[in-house]
C-alpha cells in the first residue's frame, strides 16, 4: 500500500495531463458532432470510396451519421492511441525507473520483499490506468450530456471497458519487459503500443492477416464489432489476458532474482 | 554472536571479479571498519550482504539470517547508507524520511526530527535540490531513525564537511553504545583509526588482514621524508618512533616530514612483508 500510494503521488501531474488531454480531445470531438451531423451523409459516401483505408480503421462497418458510430471512430482512436501509449510508458517505467534514477538501492534496502515491491508497482500501474480511464469517461459523458444527443450508454461503457482492458494487456506486457531493463525503456514501451496498433490496422485491411487480432489487444476494441455484437470478442480477449498474465509472471520471476547494480 | 559472517563469498560479473572467496566476521556490538581502495570489492560485499546482488558462490549470514533467502529479515533490523545516495525527484526531505519509516512500518518521527536538527537538515527542502552532503544527511536519518541492530555504511563521510563528520561519528558512537553494531567501509585510514575497534583490509576482492585497530596501530607504519645535503630520501618506517627520532637527530637534516602513509603504501608494505615471509619459508 505504501508503494502504491507513493507511485500515485509521484505521478499525479502526469496522470492529470494525460487524462485531461485525452478526455478533452474526445470531448471536443463530441461537441463538434451536432455541427458535423448534417454533413455526415457526404462523409459516409466519401469514406465508402476510400477502400482499404476505411477498412483499416473499421469505418467501413460504422455509420458516421449516428453519435455512437462517430464516437466509436473519433473517441475510439483517441483513446486507443493515447491510452495505449500512456499504459505502455507507465508500465515500462514502473520497475525500470528505480534503477534508472538510482533509487532502487534506497527502496530495496527496506524490509519489503522483492515480490511485494513488484506487487506494489503492479497495483500502482493498474490504479493509475484506472484513474486515467475514469477521468476520460467523465469528460466523455459530460460532453455527450452537453450536446443533448441520445446515445446508447451501455455501448459507451462497453467501449471504455474494452479500451481499459486493452490498456491492461499492454501494461502487463510492458511491465514484464520493465523487469529485464536497467536503463532506458520508454522507447520500447511506445514501440510496443505502436506495433500493436498497426497490427490491428493490418488485420483490418487483409482477411489473411485476421489472425493478428489474436496477438494485438486492439483486436477486441474494434468499434464496429462492439456496436454489432454488443459484447467483447471473448477469444481475442482471452489471448490478450494470457499475454498480460505472462508479462506479469515474467516480471515476478525476473525481478525477484535480479541483481541491482550501482 | 557474529552479526556478519561470510564463508568463501564470491561474486563475479561475467569474467570480472567482484569479490573472491571472501571470509569476514563481525562481532555483535563492534565498531568495524572495512578498508580498501576503489574497486577492491567493498561495495560488492555490502550489496551482497543486503541482498541487492546474489553471490555467485559461498554464503553469508547477517544477524543470523541467510543473505539470499532471508534478506527481508536482515533489512528489518539494518540501517544502510549507500556511498552515492539518490531519492525521488520532487519529494521533500520530510516526505522521504517518512516514506522510509512507512516502508519499515514504524513510527519514529521524534528521533528523525532530532537527528535532522543535529545534522542541520532542512526538512522542507526538495531532495533533488540538495548537495551530496545534504543528501547524505537525509540518508543518515533514514538509516538511523528506526534504531537498527546493525548499521551498514558505505563510505559515509564523502561529501560531509569536517564538523558534520564529527557530529555523524558522535551519532554512530551513541548508536554503538545503545548496542548497535557499526560496519562502515572507507578508504580513509584515519577515520578507521579514530573510531573503529576492529578493521579489515580488502584488496582484489579478498580480505588481506583483519584485526583490532589497537594491534594495527602497534605495528603502525610512518612515511618519512628526509632532506639532507645529499638529497631527499623517502621511506616507510615501522617500529618505535623514538628510535626514528634518534636516528634523525644523528644526521644533519635540512628538513623532515613524517606523515601517515597512504593506504596504497600500507598495502604494499603488507604485500612486501607477506612475500618476504613466503621467501623465508
Amino acid at each position: 500500500m505504501t508503494i502504491l500510494l507513493q507511485e500515485i503521488k509521484q505521478q499525479k501531474v502526469a496522470i492529470l495531463i494525460w487524462s485531461l488531454s485525452i478526455g478533452l480531445l474526445i470531448a471536443v470531438c463530441v461537441l463538434m458532432y451536432p455541427e458535423m451531423k448534417s454533413e455526415m451523409d457526404g462523409v459516409n459516401e466519401l469514406f465508402a470510396s476510400m477502400g482499404s483505408f476505411t477498412a483499416a480503421f473499421g469505418m467501413d462497418r460504422l455509420n458516421f451519421g449516428t453519435l455512437i458510430g462517430f464516437y466509436a471512430v473519433e473517441g475510439g482512436n483517441i483513446l486507443a492511441i493515447g491510452g495505449a501509449f500512456f499504459a505502455a510508458i507507465t508500465a515500462i517505467s514502473a520497475l525500470l525507473k528505480e534503477e534508472k534514477e538510482r533509487t532502487a538501492e534506497f527502496l530495496l534496502t527496506h524490509p519489503v520483499s522483492r515480490a511485494k515491491v513488484v506487487t506494489g508497482k503492479l497495483l500502482s500501474v493498474y490504479a493509475i490506468i484506472l484513474i486515467l480511464n475514469a477521468i476520460v469517461l467523465v469528460c466523455s459523458l459530460l460532453s455527450v450530456a452537453i450536446i443533448g444527443e441520445e446515445i446508447d450508454l451501455g455501448l459507451v461503457l462497453l467501449f471504455h471497458l474494452a479500451y481499459l482492458l486493452m490498456q491492461f494487456v499492454i501494461a502487463g506486457i510492458c511491465f514484464g519487459i520493465s523487469a529485464f531493463l536497467s536503463r532506458s525503456g520508454i522507447g520500447i514501451g511506445i514501440g510496443i503500443a505502436a506495433v500493436m496498433y498497426f497490427l490491428n490496422i493490418v488485420a483490418n485491411i487483409s482477411k489473411d492477416a485476421e489472425v493478428l487480432k489474436y496477438i494485438t489487444p486492439f483486436g477486441f476494441c474494434e468499434g464496429a464489432d462492439l456496436i454489432n455484437d454488443k459484447a467483447l470478442n471473448v477469444p481475442y480477449l482471452c489471448v490478450g489476458l494470457c499475454l498480460m498474465a505472462a508479462g506479469i509472471a515474467a516480471a515476478y520471476v525476473k525481478y525477484c532474482r535480479k541483481d541491482i547494480n550501482a | 554472536m557474529n552479526v556478519i559472517e561470510t564463508r568463501e563469498l564470491t561474486k563475479t560479473y561475467g569474467k570480472n571479479r567482484g569479490i573472491d572467496k571472501l571470509g569476514l566476521t563481525v562481532k555483535e556490538g563492534d565498531f568495524f571498519g572495512f578498508i580498501g581502495p576503489n574497486g577492491a570489492g567493498k561495495s560488492t560485499t555490502i550489496r551482497t550482504l543486503l541482498g541487492l546482488i546474489s553471490p555467485t558462490s559461498g554464503s553469508a549470514k547477517v544477524l543470523g539470517y541467510d543473505c539470499v533467502k532471508e534478506s527481508t529479515k536482515i533489512l528489518k533490523n539494518t540501517g544502510y547508507l549507500p556511498s552515492e545516495i539518490n531519492f525521488y525527484t520532487g519529494m521533500k526531505v520530510k516526505d522521504v524520511i517518512k516514506y522510509s519509516a512507512d516502508l519499515r512500518g514504524v513510527k519514529c518521527g521524534e528521533k528523525a526530527a532530532l537527528l535532522a536538527e543535529r545534522l542541520g537538515l532542512g526538512l522542507e527542502k526538495k531532495v533533488n535540490e540538495l548537495s551530496l552532503g545534504n543528501r547524505k544527511k537525509v540518508g543518515i536519518v533514514c538509516a538511523v531513525q528506526h534504531s537498527p541492530k546493525l548499521l551498514i555504511l558505505d563510505e559515509p563521510t564523502s561529501g560531509l564537511d569536517p564538523l558534520m563528520q564529527r557530529e555523524f561519528f558522535a551519532i554512530l558512537n551513541e548508536e554503538n553504545k545503545r548496542g548497535a553494531t557499526i560496519f562502515f567501509s572507507s578508504h580513509i585510514l584515519s577515520e578507521v583509526q579514530n573510531y573503529c575497534r576492529t578493521a579489515a583490509f580488502i584488496r582484489d576482492g579478498g580480505i588481506i588482514m583483519c584485526d583490532s585497530v589497537e594491534k594495527l596501530e602497534e605495528t603502525g607504519t610512518k612515511k618519512v621524508s628526509v632532506k639532507t645535503a645529499e638529497g631527499t630520501k623517502e621511506y616507510l618506517f615501522k617500529g618505535d618512533v623514538n628510535a626514528l627520532l634518534q636516528n634523525l637527530a644523528a644526521q644533519k637534516v635540512l628538513d623532515v616530514t613524517i606523515t601517515e602513509p597512504s593506504l596504497e603504501e600500507i598495502f604494499m608494505e603488507y604485500y612486501d612483508t607477506k612475500s618476504n615471509k613466503a621467501k623465508a619459508v
